[in-house]
């Protein structure tokens, strides 16, 4: 891939605090390889805004590597921006070209306040998972290989689930700002494999009545989320879910 | 909402079964809506067909109230919008679901004006006809005086076309909100439901059109 170099327009959005009326800011940076990452631009951005003594703009990053679902932008009008099935952070500026203006909003969603600039709370996934998304069984040490016996299209199915990061792009591209896709990976990890099998309808029961205070919004089909999620989960999920959930909901004990 | 969608799809149906018997006077000009009228008689004077009648309007007033109340409630879950929307995932028909039900609505109350309100209470513009010394509305001399009137047939068409892509969405959404997920039925009722909304409603546009077109009638 040819290397160049580039100068760009980015237009991010700026708010000191949850409270503070936000506004967009204009930033103009030059020089930005071809090679560098999002991120990368905005740390050179920030390394400016420093120098000049100004606040430098607040986003939340950890990995850097696409796995732990920390990296939340809204770029030129898609979650972790323009590519398919990739994290901001994995997001290089060849996606751009010179003299370009770039869009940064944070995630939108009454669920997920901004604490500052780019940076939004995320605490609500978190108390959804602490409603039900483990396994309380114990299920020993490590078993030898095959001695469990899983259908391969399960634990397939399973596995492509748990590979959700939680990283909160389902709720950002949605227009009903709904967490469906991401409870749904999580309850249907479980609820396809045996370990899961002893609190099935609890866990479904209790995580949609958490997300439910939260304040998300309902689940229409649209398929924004599928088509935004940087790991690709299916939607089929979703409908996975609302089967877990009349099940659940017609037969559970309590 | 699925369980009131898909009631009201299998109300379609069988309105458009009914519906079609106009086209009777296709085969046979001389028929004059003979077939439709004594079809609209029986389904007007069967008994077990009012009680249904009586759940489709609790099935419509409740799909309508908590379509609109599913729309207002999911807009406030997003309080500030974005300066850039995102559109590229999902298609703007799924996103207009509510927008599509009211416009549908509006149609509605158009439409049960014309035909509901006449049979039922007004006699408004309905002649007698007697078939086989049974004697009934004629149904289909309302249809052709009604749609005699380009601007009421443009009306009609679309009020069809917001149904075309409501049921687009909805039909297999309403699937997918029962549970249904397994990939090769949700794409297999997918491909069903465009087909669906496709059919119905170019049998609902083809009735004004027909009338006005002096095709029929
Ligand atoms: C009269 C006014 C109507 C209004 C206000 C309305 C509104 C809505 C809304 C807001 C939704 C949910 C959107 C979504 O799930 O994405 C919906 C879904 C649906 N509507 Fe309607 N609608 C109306 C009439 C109809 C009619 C006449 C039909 C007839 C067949 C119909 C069939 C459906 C179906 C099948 C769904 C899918 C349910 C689901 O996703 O679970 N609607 N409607
Ligand atoms: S489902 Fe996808 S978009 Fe949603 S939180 Fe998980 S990884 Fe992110
Ligand atoms: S910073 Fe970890 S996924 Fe992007």
């Amino acid at each position: 891939m040819e290397h160049y170099n580039m100068n760009l327009t980015v237009k991010v959005w700026r708010q000191k605090n949850s409270r503070a009326q936000g506004n967009f800011e204009n930033y103009s940076v030059k020089n930005i390889s071809s090679e560098m990452s999002f991120l990368e631009m905005i740390d050179v951005l920030n390394e400016e805004l420093i120098v000049e003594g100004k606040e430098p703009i607040a986003f939340d990053h950890d990995c850097r590597e696409g796995i732990c679902g920390q990296c939340s932008m809204y770029i030129n009008g898609k979650p972790h921006g323009p590519w398919q099935a990739n994290t901001t952070c994995q997001l290089h500026m060849r996606a751009f070209k010179d003299g370009d203006t770039i869009v940064v909003e944070p995630w939108r969603s009454a669920a997920f306040p901004v604490i500052k600039d780019l940076m939004v709370d995320r605490s609500a996934f978190d108390r959804i998972v602490q409603a039900g998304g483990f396994i309380s069984v114990n299920t020993g040490n490590a078993v030898d290989g095959n001695s469990l016996p899983i259908n391969k299209d399960a634990a397939d199915a399973s596995f492509a689930a748990a590979m959700c990061i939680g990283c909160g792009a389902c709720v950002a591209a949605c227009k009903n700002s709904s967490a469906m896709l991401f409870l749904s990976a999580k309850v249907a990890h479980l609820a396809l494999l045996p370990q899961g099998e002893p609190e099935r309808k609890s866990r479904v029961m209790n995580m949609v009545a958490q997300m439910d205070k939260e304040g998300f919004g309902a689940c229409t089909n649209t398929g924004a989320c599928e088509a935004t999620c940087p790991k690709e989960i299916s939607i089929s999920n979703i409908a996975r879910l609302n089967h877990e959930y009349l099940r659940a909901s017609l037969t559970a004990e309590k | 909402m699925g369980l009131t969608g898909i009631s009201l799809v299998l109300f379609l149906i069988v309105h458009a079964g009914i519906n079609a018997c106009v086209f009777a006077d296709l085969a046979d000009p001389g028929e004059n809506g003979e077939m439709f009228n004594k079809a609209a008689h029986f389904m007007g004077s069967t008994v077990l067909i009012r009680i249904t009648e009586i759940g489709l309007f609790a099935g419509i007033i409740l799909h309508i109230v908590q379509g609109l109340l599913l729309t207002a409630e999911n807009k406030k879950r997003r309080n500030v919008g974005y300066a850039v929307p995102y559109t590229a995932g999902s298609k703007w028909y799924s996103r207009s679901m509510g927008l599509l039900g009211t416009l549908i609505l509006l149609f509605l109350v158009l439409h049960l004006y014309h035909f509901w309100a006449s049979a039922r209470f007004t006699g408004r513009g309905l002649e007698p006809v007697t078939y086989n010394g049974v004697e009934m509305h004629n149904m289909f001399g309302l249809m052709k005086a009604t749609f005699s009137e380009w601007w009421v047939v443009i009306v009609y068409a679309l009020g069809c076309l917001s149904l075309y892509y409501h049921l687009a969405h909805g039909f297999q959404s309403a699937f997918k909100t029962l549970g249904v997920h397994n990939k090769r039925y949700n794409a297999m009722l997918s491909s069903l439901g465009y087909g669906f909304s496709a059919v119905i409603t170019i049998v609902f546009i083809l009735m004004p059109l027909s009338f006005v077109l002096g095709w029929v009638g």
